[in-house]
């Protein structure tokens, strides 16, 4: 936690407005919440306040709250809470912010600070003597493979030397900090590596496989004989392929019938009694010599005879 | 190394075309109505499938969480927040996504949103990032003209997308405190439960997902679980952007498979250590929370969730901070002790007053004015801390120490006996001049 006070009276301003363009912005802004739920625009303007004024004046922070129907220690406590609020004027026309923290630190940030406490002031939000520059040391501002770096309003100016950052000091002193190329100050694009990026360079196809019809399972798969691997293997002389069935020698079979049925007609005579071929159930009679009903002998499980195990 | 091809986020150094037309030749807002019409079961199923862990450095599965949220509204709507509150030490990936690829994130929103039942996404953004925030307003803003984003728009799923941001909190990338923070009040973590998955934002149903785990959800949807699984190891799959900082030749920000190995990655995308492997001291493997790794350990290991654990740290979001031989180990420690107490939030005792109090004895450590006790003392205090604060932020401070100590302690006892070699009776300590 860090303490932080409102300026002191001399320094406030008696009144707060927003200018035109702010003023569509605020109702856009307001209108992006709920219905009672406008309370959430609270950050969005006090930061639109801060860029407007250069910092987060008492009148602001009575004018929000009022604008947003909230308590005044509400949007106090939320002016006080986030550090990026400025609470105090810093420099009209640059304020310095140098990342401080660790991924900084090992690349140098030590002599960032050192530069601007020997250009602008020995201690952080203090102005020059004119007024127009200040910094402070600020906390990892998400920029840490481009360390070490500082955010000068809107733009960060990374891969920064100290000679580098002395040089933007002087071009923001002198009012043209609007010619300060942004982002890295070195031979980099971006976070890509130093000299180029090592990677995204083939040509890449977007790919939708899972999007794209499933292809349907083929049609003539039935073509395909099934893989017999599963099928054990048959050794017995009944199923060897060379016997000749009526299955597997058809022709063959054909002729024998033709001739068997020549040989059965020249030797029985008359032609078989085909309602005796009849079952019982179906009205035929019994043929000769069977027995049913009560003359059918019994099925009798067998006396094993003694003596035998 | 990753096949290019297999890279999700195919834009990420902003080289090519960053307007819709861009990024839809790139395959992004491809098939997003076909996804939308699968329906909830199905993103979420595929979601699940695809083994994604959250991206935002504890590494819970995001399939799973977006089951949690109900599946009828009672009345209440849903929302989906997504956490842009990017402000770890050591990680800087969802910038470069917000400012040069962020189609993939703002499919992902709609996706995401369909998958809960969600009609309103909020992308809470931190306030440092203006120019990468303006940039995504003006995606959204894109978006909306082509009738992909707002009421009746072509993927058949009404969706609006808001853009709200803080004002330079890192607390806020705590779900609760980013919640509360949206809501226009401190941003102070809630006690949980409910959870936000119950009672979220403004009361609603809520979850609240990390920029990278929503913007790779249309890609892993539109290749399928199958092929996001089968890269890295179980587990641990998928790609991750990886940042490497500290001190390495050429550092970057870059995609790679997980699971890769410390020296890989280095050697492949950094070009090496700043004066050679021999020249490492330690690295921070996923942003300050984590413990610091000593060199012999990092090496070799497998950069994702299970290979840092196994080497008693973690893969938080695999920002990488590379410190070499010239590196005073304490004081990096120190500074990052000094981010938590400008940080903590103040509503727990132990964090409050704890992270203030490490970081005083730290830096007296530095300079090695200090007892050997002490140090032992400092141990057991981060104990203390850790695990009775309502977040994990009193764990996060504590961890960077608990490492320090376990890895370097004869470095702070050394400092401690210089200093008192070079103290005289009077306990005055010879300093030279200036």
């Amino acid at each position: 936690m860090s303490v932080r006070r409102l300026a002191e009276d001399q320094f406030q301003p008696a009144t707060f407005a927003f200018n035109a363009e702010n003023t569509v912005f605020e109702a856009a802004t307001i209108a992006k919440y709920p219905e009672g739920r406008q309370q959430s625009a609270v950050i969005p303007l006090l930061m639109r306040a801060q860029e407007q004024d250069g910092w987060v004046t008492k009148a602001t922070i009575e004018y929000v709250a009022e604008k947003l129907t909230m308590p005044y220690i509400r949007v106090l406590e939320v002016a006080t809470f986030y550090t990026q609020f400025q609470l105090k004027p810093v420099g009209t026309r640059a304020h310095i912010q140098v990342c401080g923290t660790t991924p900084c630190m090992l690349r140098g940030s030590d002599e960032l600070i050192k530069v601007c406490q020997h250009k602008i002031h020995h201690d952080p939000f203090h102005t020059n003597a004119e007024g127009t520059l200040s910094w402070e040391e600020v906390e990892c501002q998400g920029a840490c493979v481009n360390a070490p770096m500082v955010i000068i309003f809107k733009d960060a100016y990374e891969d920064l030397t100290p000679e580098r950052l002395e040089q933007i000091i002087d071009e923001f002193e002198a009012g043209k900090g609007a010619d300060v190329p942004v982002g890295p100050q070195i031979n980099r694009h971006l976070s890509a590596p130093e000299g180029g990026p090592l990677t995204l360079l083939d040509d890449i196809k977007p790919v939708r496989t899972n999007l794209d019809p499933k292809p349907e399972p083929a049609a003539d798969g039935a073509s395909v004989p099934p893989a017999d691997a599963g099928h054990p293997k048959d050794t017995a002389p009944e199923t060897d392929k060379s016997l000749k069935t009526p299955v597997t020698a058809p022709a063959a079979a054909a002729a024998n019938a033709k001739e068997a049925e020549k040989g059965e007609s020249t030797t029985t005579a008359e032609k078989p009694d085909v309602k005796r071929r009849g079952s019982k159930a179906e009205g035929a009679p019994a043929p000769e010599g069977a027995v049913a009903g009560e003359d059918k002998p019994k099925r009798t499980r067998k006396a094993k005879p003694e003596g035998e195990a | 190394m990753l096949k290019d091809q297999d890279r999700i986020f195919t834009n990420i150094y902003g080289l090519k075309d960053k307007s819709l037309k861009g990024a839809m030749s790139r395959g992004h807002w491809d098939g997003t109505k076909q996804i939308i019409d699968n329906g909830r079961d199905w993103i979420i199923n595929e979601m699940k499938a695809s083994g994604l862990r959250g991206r935002g450095g504890a590494g819970f599965p995001t399939g799973l969480k977006w089951s949690f949220m109900p599946k009828e509204s009672d009345g209440r709507p849903h929302y989906l927040v997504v956490n842009a509150d990017e402000s770890e030490p050591g990680t800087c990936k969802d910038r470069e996504i917000m400012r040069n690829d962020p189609h993939t994130l703002i499919e992902g929103c709609v996706i995401a949103g369909c998958a809960m039942g969600a009609h309103t996404a909020y992308i809470y953004v931190r306030g440092e990032y203006m120019r990468e925030r303006e940039a995504l307003q003006a995606a959204i803003d894109e978006c909306y003209d082509a009738g992909l984003l707002g009421k009746n728009n072509k993927n058949g799923w009404d969706y609006d997308i808001y853009v709200h941001h803080g004002a330079g909190a890192y607390i806020c990338g705590e779900e609760t405190a980013l919640l509360e923070s949206l809501e226009g009040k401190k941003g102070q973590p809630r006690l949980k439960p409910p959870f936000p998955a119950n009672m979220g934002l403004y009361g609603c149903p809520t979850t609240v997902n990390n920029v990278e785990s929503i913007a790779v959800a249309p890609t892993i949807l539109r290749r399928g679980a199958t092929w996001f699984s089968s890269l890295g190891r179980p587990n641990n799959v998928g790609t991750k952007l990886f940042m490497i900082s500290g001190h390495v030749n050429k550092p970057c920000t870059v995609e790679e498979e997980m699971g890769i190995t410390f020296r890989e990655l280095i050697d492949k995308h950094a070009g090496g250590i700043r004066g050679g492997w021999d020249n490492l001291l330690a690295v921070i493997p996923g942003g300050a929370s984590c413990p610091i790794v000593p060199a012999k350990d990092i090496i070799d290991c497998q950069m994702d969730f299970d290979g840092l654990r196994a080497v008693g740290s973690s893969f938080g979001t695999a920002g990488a901070i590379v410190m070499d031989k010239s590196t005073d180990v304490i004081r990096a420690i120190a500074r990052i002790s000094a981010f938590f107490k400008h940080e903590s939030c103040g509503q727990c005792t132990p964090c409050r007053e704890g992270t203030g109090w490490m970081w005083r004895v730290l830096e007296r450590m530095v300079k090695g004015n200090a007892q050997k006790r002490e140090i032992d003392m400092l141990f057991q205090v981060t104990k203390q801390i850790e695990g009775h604060t309502i977040c994990a932020l009193g764990d996060a401070a504590a961890w960077p120490v608990q490492g320090l100590i376990r890895h370097f302690r004869p470095e702070i006892e050394a400092r401690i006996d210089q200093y008192t070699y070079r103290s005289t009776s009077e306990g005055a300590v010879l300093e030279a001049a200036e």
